[in-house]
């Protein structure tokens, strides 16, 4: 089984979109959204939820008042200032470390487990499809994604399906790092501007890192024809594979806008000649 | 008065919307980048930069000498970033979270605090704009000590701009505590729409109030203004797809420079933020 994740460094470069149009052209796939905090592929896949989970990250501390002195000794241990002066934990300051709890000289504090998050099992007109939701303002986002590419690949072998498309973050911080240890490459979705091009080089330099193959392509390339060459330069020098580039075209958010991919919005179009040999490219590359 | 421009979906615009607000406005202004993962302001702003530091934050090194491996320290961990097997302890230091637990429990004063590298700040100017931004650490997963750390630099005072990461989960949650106001930066798609309702419920849970700019406005559908009237959220900036805007921005190129017009509307929309800051709107 192989599995390809597609992340960026920069959000809004098209890393959903193409994920979204390369489901239609893999076979045999399980769909998997790593991007629990801000996840969006579920906008065009409409998954029919099959089976919902709670998602426990972590614990939060909570002062029982009927049993504190304010003795003041876990306003002094805690380095989050998450206690205030009427000894009420704020829960979005509270950051799960539990010395509070452990240190209190009146057991005043418990440490339940927080809910921050679900999960789904789901089918989609592509196959099946593992997809989370972190809660607002909720910590833990790495332990999620972990467990959904899991799901992902348990899903994947018990359906004896030999490919999982994961959707990554943007940026190269928990999310990130949690979204593609173990992959067999990182498709790096880029654009062709300076933010563009110095968030891909971090990424790339992230993939290196874990030891984990990248290869790059160019979204909306003819907005900076220039720009474009730099990628492709980068990639050369690196010795990182170059899959292509892909047009600028507002088909992307009209498929978008009626819930469909692009290959079902005009599958003739440019665009998907295009996405059709970056995904040859990946085939040929990584999957065979 | 700060103002945290944020936004739930990546690639709508922040970052050109912090810049060209931030050169905007006159004086006693500081831009802080708080996207630590994939900091993008200076590109545009091309400060000069003054003073670069190290930051790091607390993680437990072991005197073995004087461990007596009881395990204490593996027991209070919630991280798994200290653990004692067969005869020796082994800190995990890039799962530390620097709540000093593992030390203070110690019976023995066996563990001190030693620094894990997060990233750097950088700390510079561009005429009378103050500017601050942290580059995290390639591998280091926590970003939020050191986004607290770029936001240590605000001063009363000032006219603060934050240029928040993408999402709604912890860094972002750091970018925004505490600013007096927070604009929400989207695009008019069903997914700027998505995480547009995700950045406001975080926006509500912190009680901070907030107004949109509609980037590339008019690509798309009417989803997100109706959803800001029924929500009460004023649009307080549309700015409309323009090959000319997408390409000066491709080159690190700031709008009001390129299109000087569009110095007014920034300068607007501040004073329209302050307005509903200070209560007058």
């Amino acid at each position: 089984m192989k599995e390809l994740v597609v992340i960026s460094g920069k959000g809004g470069t098209g890393k959903t979109s193409l994920v979204a149009a390369f489901a239609s052209l893999a076979e045999n796939m399980v769909l998997c959204d790593a991007d629990v905090d801000a996840a969006d592929l579920h906008l065009i896949m409409n998954p029919d939820v099959r089976k919902r989970f709670d998602f426990q990250g972590g614990h939060k501390a909570i002062i029982k008042k009927d049993r504190c002195t304010q003795c003041n000794l876990c306003r002094e241990l805690c380095r989050w200032n998450a206690i205030d002066e009427d000894f009420l934990v704020d829960p979005i300051q509270c950051e799960g470390c539990g010395v509070c709890c452990y240190f209190c000289p009146e057991k005043a504090i418990d440490f339940p487990l927080n809910t921050c998050g679900e999960w789904f099992i789901s089918d989609t007109r592509f196959g099946p499809m593992v997809h989370a939701r972190l809660g607002i303002a909720e910590e833990n986002s790495g332990k999620l994604v972990t467990l959904v590419r899991r799901e992902a690949k348990n899903l994947a072998e018990t359906k004896n399906l030999g490919l999982i498309l994961t959707d990554g973050a943007p940026g190269v911080g928990c999310p990130v790092i949690a979204s593609i240890g173990g992959a067999n490459a990182v498709l790096v979705v880029t654009e062709p501007t300076v933010s563009g091009i110095h968030d891909m080089e971090r990424v790339v330099q992230l993939a290196d890192f874990f030891k984990i193959r990248a290869v790059v392509c160019v979204n909306k390339y003819d907005l900076n024809p220039v720009k474009s060459r730099e990628v492709e330069e980068y990639a050369g020098q690196k010795g990182i594979g170059f899959l292509g580039r892909i047009p600028f075209d507002p088909i992307f958010t009209k498929a978008m806008v009626q819930g469909r991919n692009i290959f079902e919005y005009d599958s003739r179009s440019e665009v998907c000649d295009a996405v059709r040999q970056i995904w040859e490219k990946v085939n040929q590359k990584i999957l065979s | 008065m700060i103002i945290s421009i944020a936004s739930g979906k990546g690639g709508t615009g922040k970052t050109t919307v912090a810049t060209n607000l931030a050169v905007s406005i006159g004086s006693n202004v500081q831009l802080l980048d708080c996207d630590v993962e994939e900091p993008n302001s200076h590109l545009f702003i091309r400060p000069v930069f003054e003073h670069t530091e190290t930051i790091t934050t607390p993680v437990p090194e072991v005197d073995e000498s004087k461990c007596t491996l009881c395990g204490k320290c593996g027991e209070i961990c919630q991280f798994k970033a200290i653990v004692v097997i067969g005869n020796t302890v082994l800190p995990f230091e890039e799962l530390c979270h620097s709540c000093g637990g593992c030390m203070r429990v110690c019976p023995v004063g066996a563990i001190k605090e030693k620094g894990r590298v997060l990233g750097i700040i950088q700390k510079g100017r561009r005429n009378g704009l103050e500017f601050i931004n942290g580059t995290l650490r390639i591998s280091e997963a926590m970003s939020p000590p050191l986004i607290r750390k770029v936001r240590s630099f605000s001063r009363q005072g000032a006219v603060t701009i934050i240029d928040a990461p993408p999402g709604t989960s912890c860094p972002v949650i750091t970018s925004m505590k505490g600013a007096d106001f927070v604009l929400l930066v989207t695009e008019p798609t069903p997914f700027g729409l998505h995480d547009l309702q995700l950045a406001v419920g975080a926006v509500r849970i912190l009680g901070i109030p907030c107004g949109l700019v509609i980037n590339r406005s008019d690509m798309g559908d009417d989803k997100v203004s109706k959803y800001a009237a029924q929500e009460s959220i004023p649009i307080m900036m549309e700015i409309p797809f323009d090959r000319a805007i997408a390409e000066a921005y491709s080159r690190g190129e700031l709008i009001v420079e390129r299109m000087p017009e569009w110095r007014e509307r920034f300068i607007g929309l501040y004073r329209r933020i302050k307005d509903i800051a200070d209560n007058k709107e």
